[in-house]
């Protein structure tokens, strides 16, 4: 039992690595834009299937694969925010690129039945199910590879967010949209790349995701999108420490409750969301409420 | 003469920044006194701390003989003490003669039927002497976003009356406004004063306050470091020297003014 | 105080004369307009079914007015207190379930099963109140996602819950009526339902209540330091809302016939009541009634007509996105700015 707990810790942290990249791109475009981009977990599938197409039709590794499938989500992000958001107008700004994120997500969720159809698949490769053994703890190639994937890309996003002119824009932005157009930046563009980035990343999540997840059809969106909002929310909107703190811990909880029940286990992300916010309504991380709405 | 309002070594900081240290204000009743002090001297912070918008580090702020330190902002408005805000918060998209109205739920004791019509006869009644008195009435029925920025500070000074507090505390009342609406608001606040309101109010712009007020209290860095009449702080050297850099920037624009002409 | 009264500014007099005639907005004519719109709409909405007697329009008809009632429930607390909520879906799956469940262990057929609504209704009001209780202390971005996260909650225990019958759903009882005329008090049922919800939402509108509400939808700080108690107001719309939701949810269980739980608890139902009432304009009163009216009549034909379910998806999905980025502000509110507009052409042309 014990054994079985530990492994379930590891397989927690490791696969909450890799939610964790998606959930760091949806509370950066919170961060910036102030919206909740519902179509994350959509899109996540998005970018299992086109490394599904990659790999099925072209042979491509998945690995190698995500040259292609991060830079077209990326670009299927700055899209969505010219298209839907941006034009986006008046008071109820806001609750409305809400609605349009959402309703992206249905038109997506539309499209992927349409072109895939509704039957399971999964990513394959040479890799995937086997694994190497530590300390008598199995640990997944695909997941360690995934995990490494994950590490790398978070650490990238801090250095480009911490390190760069573009990555200072975009803080100064988070902080206050007003005052960084008054030093010049072009927030308009900061959003737009932030939108793209906050995507792109689903591509190396949803790889990852369309590996490990043991079978994802256009139907999966929703489990995705519930938990990652779960975790952003618990980290604290807009705190990207505390998105990675949130997704490893929740994860990890989830995988150590699912050896007692596995139908259940989506619960504790509810329940643990429902238990922070009661005592610190603005999550672990959060800031306090300056903004009006 | 008592202190109506009376703030006793509060203290309060924002992270590293110490934004008020140890300061102690009085308000005497039916005064109408000035609260002035450089920008990033702690004055709205003042006010937030004795509205309750803001928790204080230490300190206690009375109103009369009772504490309301740390009371939360409606409790200390039905104690009798209304603020406007520096950047005038109005409900935009409720009419004027709503934004009124809503000031009006917490007078009268009794459970009302929630509802019943917005706003009985004695309650618009009232509203509309309030809007008649600072010039606003013709906009009643006109939502509050169309008004102009002058006429929206009225606004927030009618809606601020209508519950007849004893003590109003105006946060920049002349800011950004025209010469000739700055003397209605001075007149206005002369009534009301007259008919024995207490007033204390943050300004900047020194000749609306030298010309209305018969105390001042000068803060900078937090706590107060000169009180008395008009006369007196005119003169007093510490003044100076907390505005001194306020001082030359006045002279300069009257140098580009009169060379721009 | 009565005694003070001031002139008004010299500054503000030409400003008073000049823009602020044509923004108020237009009390007679508009009023004229209102009212036989009114009489208009629910007089055809009273006959439809005696005139238009083919079974498909009827059927949509139904649809049409229950969401009538929960898009106006919806308005009642998201477009008063400005607080988005993409989990009414909750309500309104509950209500359908409470009447399942009833009808099946109480061992109820026929017309009893109707005396179930109230229960449905009560049933929701209840589940309201823990929800609100948690979801309302957050800000508004926080809000949304408690909603969504209640809504994936009570689908979860929708189908893993033992009775809730799983994926499996809950049949209603056969309900032996005429098939020319089945449909006709399922929607004068529905009809009630709506013409109480929507004179409710006018009379919350005009009342101290709803006052207190749009106050907390532009500045709830404010409103909490001139003395509205937020919470108890915006306690009391979510419970109201969650009340007629949860019964209109019970009545569209015995009309389609069956409890599943991906149909009670739809996510799509949360978008399409936002949207109606996004669409008629949030907040007003007409606005869900005309966004109803539109959407789901429009939604119903897409979903028969075009077989490939997945199509039918898609174009729901770019009509809410049409809807949003061409009428941000809804169709009465800009219906509204135009009359006005018209008629302040009319009286400068005199």
């Amino acid at each position: 039992m014990a054994r079985q707990i530990y492994q379930a810790i590891v397989d927690g942290i490791l696969g909450g690595g890799v939610y964790a990249l998606m959930a760091v791109g949806l509370t950066l475009i919170f961060g910036v834009l102030d919206i909740i981009n519902i179509a994350q977990g959509i899109l996540v599938v998005v970018g299992a299937y086109l490394s599904y197409a990659l790999s099925v039709h072209l042979h491509v590794d998945l690995f190698l694969g995500l040259l292609v499938t991060v830079p077209a989500m990326f670009v299927i992000g700055v899209v969505i925010h010219l298209a839907f958001i941006r034009p986006l107008r008046g008071r109820e700004r806001t609750s409305m690129s809400l609605l349009a994120c959402y309703a992206v997500a249905i038109i997506a969720e539309g499209v992927l039945y349409w072109i895939f159809g509704p039957g399971y698949v999964t990513l394959k490769a040479s890799y995937i199910n086997s694994s190497v053994r530590v300390f008598g703890f199995f640990l997944p190639y695909i997941y360690l590879y995934g995990f490494a994937l994950a590490v790398a890309l978070v650490v990238l996003l801090y250095g480009l967010l911490y390190r760069t002119k573009f990555g200072r824009s975009v803080r100064a932005t988070m902080q206050d949209q007003t005052a960084a157009r008054l030093i010049g930046i072009n927030v308009n563009r900061v959003a737009a790349l932030t939108f793209g980035i906050g995507v792109a990343v689903t591509a190396a999540g949803g790889m990852v995701y369309g590996a490990t997840s043991g079978g994802f059809n256009p139907n999966s969106g929703y489990d995705l999108i519930s938990r990652l909002l779960a975790i952003i929310i618990l980290g604290g909107l807009g705190s990207i420490g505390g998105a990675l703190a949130a997704a490893v811990f929740m994860i990890t909880l989830e995988s150590v409750v699912d050896i007692w029940s596995p139908n259940w286990a989506i619960l504790v992300f509810y329940a643990a969301l429902v238990i922070v916010l009661t005592f610190r309504p603005v999550g672990l991380f959060g800031r306090q409420a300056v903004r009006a709405q | 003469m008592t202190a109506i309002l009376r703030a006793e070594q509060v203290s309060k900081a924002f992270g590293g920044v110490q934004a008020l240290g140890g300061c102690s204000v009085d308000v005497e009743e039916g005064s109408v006194t000035a609260l002035i002090g450089p920008n990033g001297s702690g004055k709205t912070t003042l006010f937030n701390v004795i509205t309750g918008y803001e928790r204080l580090d230490a300190g206690e702020v009375y109103v009369g003989a009772k504490k309301i330190t740390n009371a939360p902002p409606q409790r200390v408005f039905a104690l009798g003490v209304g603020r406007t805000f520096q950047l005038t918060r109005i409900f935009p998209r409720l009419t004027v003669m709503e934004n009124m109205l809503v000031a009006t739920q917490h007078t009268g004791r009794r459970v009302r039927n929630p509802l019943a019509r917005a706003g009985g006869p004695a309650d618009r009644h009232r509203a509309m002497e309030l809007l008649e008195f600072t010039g606003i009435e013709r906009h009643a029925g006109a939502l509050a976003e169309t008004l102009s920025y002058g006429q929206r500070k009225l606004l927030e000074l009618a809606y601020v009356l209508v519950a007849d507090p004893a003590v109003v505390l105006l946060d920049e009342p002349a800011g950004g406004v025209n010469p000739s609406l700055i003397q209605h608001i001075a007149a206005r606040i002369r009534e009301l004063n007259a008919a024995g309101k207490t007033f204390l109010i943050v300004e900047h712009n020194m000749d609306f306050v030298m010309d209305l007020c018969g105390h001042i209290a000068v803060l900078d860095y937090g706590t107060v470091v000169a009180t008395g009449p008009p006369a007196i702080i005119r003169e007093d050297p510490r003044v100076l020297d907390a505005y001194l850099g306020i001082a030359e920037e006045d002279l300069a624009e009257e140098d580009d003014d009169a060379a721009a002409h | 105080m009565s005694e003070l009264k001031g002139a008004a500014p010299p500054g503000l007099r030409s400003e008073a004369a000049g823009p602020a005639a044509p923004r108020e907005r237009p009390r007679v004519s508009g009023k004229l307009l209102r009212a036989a719109g009114i009489a208009m709409v629910a007089a055809a909405l009273a006959v439809y079914p005696l005139v238009i007697t083919n079974g498909l329009a009827t059927t949509i008809a139904v649809d049409g007015v229950i969401f009538i009632s929960a898009a106006a429930a919806w308005n009642i607390f998201s477009g008063y207190s400005g607080y988005i909520s993409l989990g009414h879906a909750v309500f309104f799956g509950s209500g359908a379930y409470t009447v399942a469940i009833g009808a099946r262990d109480w061992h109820l057929t026929g017309d009893a099963v109707f005396a179930l609504l109230p229960l449905a209704a009560v049933v929701g009001a209840v589940i309201a109140v823990p929800c609100g209780l948690v979801a309302l202390r957050v800000r508004r971005h926080t809000f949304v996602v408690i909603t969504i996260a209640l809504f994936f909650i009570f689908q979860l225990m929708a189908f893993n819950l033992s009775f809730t019958a799983g994926s499996i759903g809950i049949i209603a009882p056969i309900l032996n009526w005429a098939p020319a005329t089945y449909n006709d008090p399922f929607y004068y049922i529905a009809l009630a339902i709506a013409a109480g919800t929507t004179a409710l939402a006018w009379l919350i509108r005009g009342s101290r209540f709803g006052l207190q509400l749009r106050a907390i939808r532009d500045d709830e700080d404010r409103a909490r330091g001139l003395g509205v108690r937020a919470m108890r107001v915006k306690l009391s719309a979510f419970v109201i809302s969650a009340f007629i939701t949860a019964l209109v949810g019970g009545l569209w269980f015995y009309f389609i016939g069956e409890a599943l739980p991906q149909f009670a608890f739809d996510p799509i139902f949360d978008l399409s009541v936002a949207l109606m009432a996004f669409l008629g304009g949030l907040g007003t009163v007409a606005g869900p009634v005309l966004g109803a009216l539109i959407i789901e009549p429009a939604q119903q034909y897409l979903t028969t007509t075009i077989t490939n379910d997945y199509l039918s998806e898609i174009l729901l999905g770019a009509l809410f996105l049409v809807v949003i980025l061409l009428l941000p502000r809804g169709v009465i509110p800009t219906g509204s700015e135009l009359i006005s507009k018209w008629t302040a052409r009319r009286e400068n042309r005199r």
